[in-house]
């Protein structure tokens, strides 16, 4: 199959994905539990104007625990639904390549948490109206934000493709994504800390998702903690590749 | 068109599909029939490329379905079991996925979109969500789906199911029409949809090819074939049968309830049981050869399989 096929398919499968969200109340919902939720966890929990500090840490901290549920209810349904409909079939039988109804799908997703980001941006203005903030900064979290949700979202889709039910893939979703969340928070840490060795606990720490966005949210876009959410998604879309492949047998 | 050998697929422990050999050239309209779970849908979706074989190979269009799978899949056309579709999708919205997916341009795809939503009536409905639809009309999406491509291979898995005999007719029709230059199976359990529109039949069961032929050389290997259904007076009854057996000893004679009789001549024909009842002077109500069943032969066969 040539690259220019591949795009061709890559492109089909994820504007039919994203349609079909828009299809259906889906869309709506998440945006606005997503904005509702961010919003308030910004200005109640985070503390917003207590802080008197023009920056958005109070907004992006909330960011990893908002996505723990809400990227799995998003994924449930990218590969579960397909095994449970059937139309799994019509995908495969379809000449595109599984890598490119798993890449399809997987951009579907972020493009939809990426607009739901973009719907946050009056927040910036803000702070931005309010005082003088690092720009910088906020961009680097508004792009670690987003390469964060891309690797919620490799993991919880990879779980979808392991189960034709949504449920199942929800759960399952929401206990991976938080054990990845707080493998770095002091809690965990400490418990490792007292009796594995230090490599150990240091290596834990930085499989964690926290502590990569924490280093994205403390300065400018930190390059370790880019590469480390690009790695963590191939992986996992390239296990969602083989989860999607097992279905054949 | 369609090249399968040894075919075989088994899940876990259980064998599905058998070393099924089978090919069907270009012009062929393929009745795939057998019992439920006989293996027809695996194999169908084995050649169509979704599942992988547990051994064997088949290749459509020349290009093996393991080694080519996407130019294989480029020249098929596939009905899959049950007509999964996208509920939340309207019908054109779905045809216009697989197009694109496919790789068709746009101007392309728009001519064989219309056409494909008029061979299969869908045009009322081109912007409805499928999940509105009833069953016949889903089943038509998934058939237009199939055709949307004018493919050289066309594979459908129960085609008619859920239709009402008007769009059943509609149906066979249409496969008919395109049949000339291409290779088309079809899966079905309605054994009239076989007579109307398939050039050949095949019988699997338990995973394995048991009868290949026209349908009607698999029509003639019912015991009834060639026998005559006569009519009869119940008054009358004694001296037929008395006359029939004087003249064609060897002949079976059933009766059918009270006002008729099935005459198996043997190796005699209709004719001769006619010339008897000529010769004893005998004037029959009706007279009717029939010709087997393929519901019979279909029911003989599977159910023997199932003893051994």
């Amino acid at each position: 199959m040539s690259a220019g096929n591949t795009l061709t398919a890559v492109s089909a499968v994820m504007r039919r994905e994203l349609a079909s969200y828009f299809a259906t109340p889906l869309a709506v919902v998440f945006l606005i539990v997503f904005l509702l939720t961010s919003g308030a966890f910004t200005f109640y929990l985070g503390g917003f104007f207590d802080r008197g500090q023009s920056d958005l840490y109070a907004f992006f901290q909330w960011h990893p625990w908002l996505y723990i549920v809400l990227v799995p209810a998003l994924s449930m349904r990218l590969w579960a639904e397909e095994a449970r409909a059937g139309t799994i079939e019509l995908l495969l039988t379809l000449p595109i390549g599984i890598g490119a109804a798993v890449v399809g799908k997987f951009l579907a997703a972020w493009l939809f948490i990426g607009l739901a980001l973009v719907l946050t941006l009056p927040i910036w203005a803000t702070v931005a109206y309010l005082g003088d903030p690092d720009h910088g900064t906020i961009l680097a979290g508004y792009i670690g934000s987003f390469a964060m949700a891309g690797g919620y979202l490799a993991l919880c889709g990879f779980l979808s493709a392991l189960t034709r039910n949504q449920v199942i893939a929800f759960v399952a979703g929401v206990s991976a994504a938080f054990v990845i969340t707080v493998s770095g928070a002091p809690v965990v840490l400490n418990f490792f800390s007292g009796w594995a060795g230090s490599a150990v606990t240091g290596f834990i720490a930085q499989m964690s998702f926290l502590t990569h966005f924490g280093e994205v949210m403390r300065g400018a876009i930190e390059f370790r903690a880019a590469i480390y959410f690009l790695s963590f998604i191939l992986l996992f879309l390239f296990a969602t590749r083989i989860a999607v492949e097992r279905q054949r047998s | 068109m369609i090249e399968i050998d040894s075919l075989t697929k088994d899940f876990g422990g259980f064998r599905a599909v058998d070393g099924l050999s089978l090919t069907v050239p270009r012009g062929e309209v393929l009745g795939f029939l057998g019992p439920n779970g006989a293996g027809k849908s695996t194999t169908m979706k084995m050649v169509t490329g979704f599942l992988r074989p547990t051994s064997g190979s088949a290749a459509v269009c020349g290009y093996d379905i393991q080694q080519d799978r996407l130019a294989a899949q480029r020249c098929i056309g596939y009905l899959p079991e049950g007509a999964p579709a996208w509920p939340e999708m309207t019908v054109e919205a779905m045809l216009r996925f697989a197009g694109t997916a496919r790789g068709m341009e746009k101007s392309t795809l728009g001519n064989a979109l219309g056409q494909a939503m008029d061979r299969t009536e869908l045009a009322a409905v081109a912007h409805q969500p499928i999940e509105t639809l009833s069953k016949g009309f889903r089943r038509r999406v998934g058939l237009a789906l199939a055709l949307l491509h004018n493919p050289d291979v066309l594979i459908l898995d129960e085609p008619t199911d859920g239709l009402d005999p008007n769009q059943k007719h509609g149906v066979r029709r249409l496969i008919a029409d395109i049949a000339a230059d291409k290779a088309i199976v079809v899966s079905t359990h309605i054994l009239e949809e076989v007579e109307a529109v398939c050039t050949r039949a095949v019988i699997i069961d338990q995973g394995r090819l048991i009868a290949d032929g026209t349908p009607s050389e698999l029509e003639a290997r019912d015991p009834l074939h060639g026998a005559v259904r006569l009519t009869v007076d119940p008054g009358e009854r004694g001296s037929v049968i008395d006359a029939i057996s004087a003249a064609i000893p060897d002949a079976f004679i059933d009766p059918e309830g009270t006002g008729a009789l099935i005459i198996r001549p043997g190796a005699h024909s209709a004719s001769d049981v006619a010339a008897a009842l000529d010769k004893a002077n005998i004037r029959t109500g009706g007279f009717t050869v029939l010709s087997g069943r393929l519901d019979a032969v279909f029911r003989t066969i599977t159910q023997t399989e199932d003893r051994q």
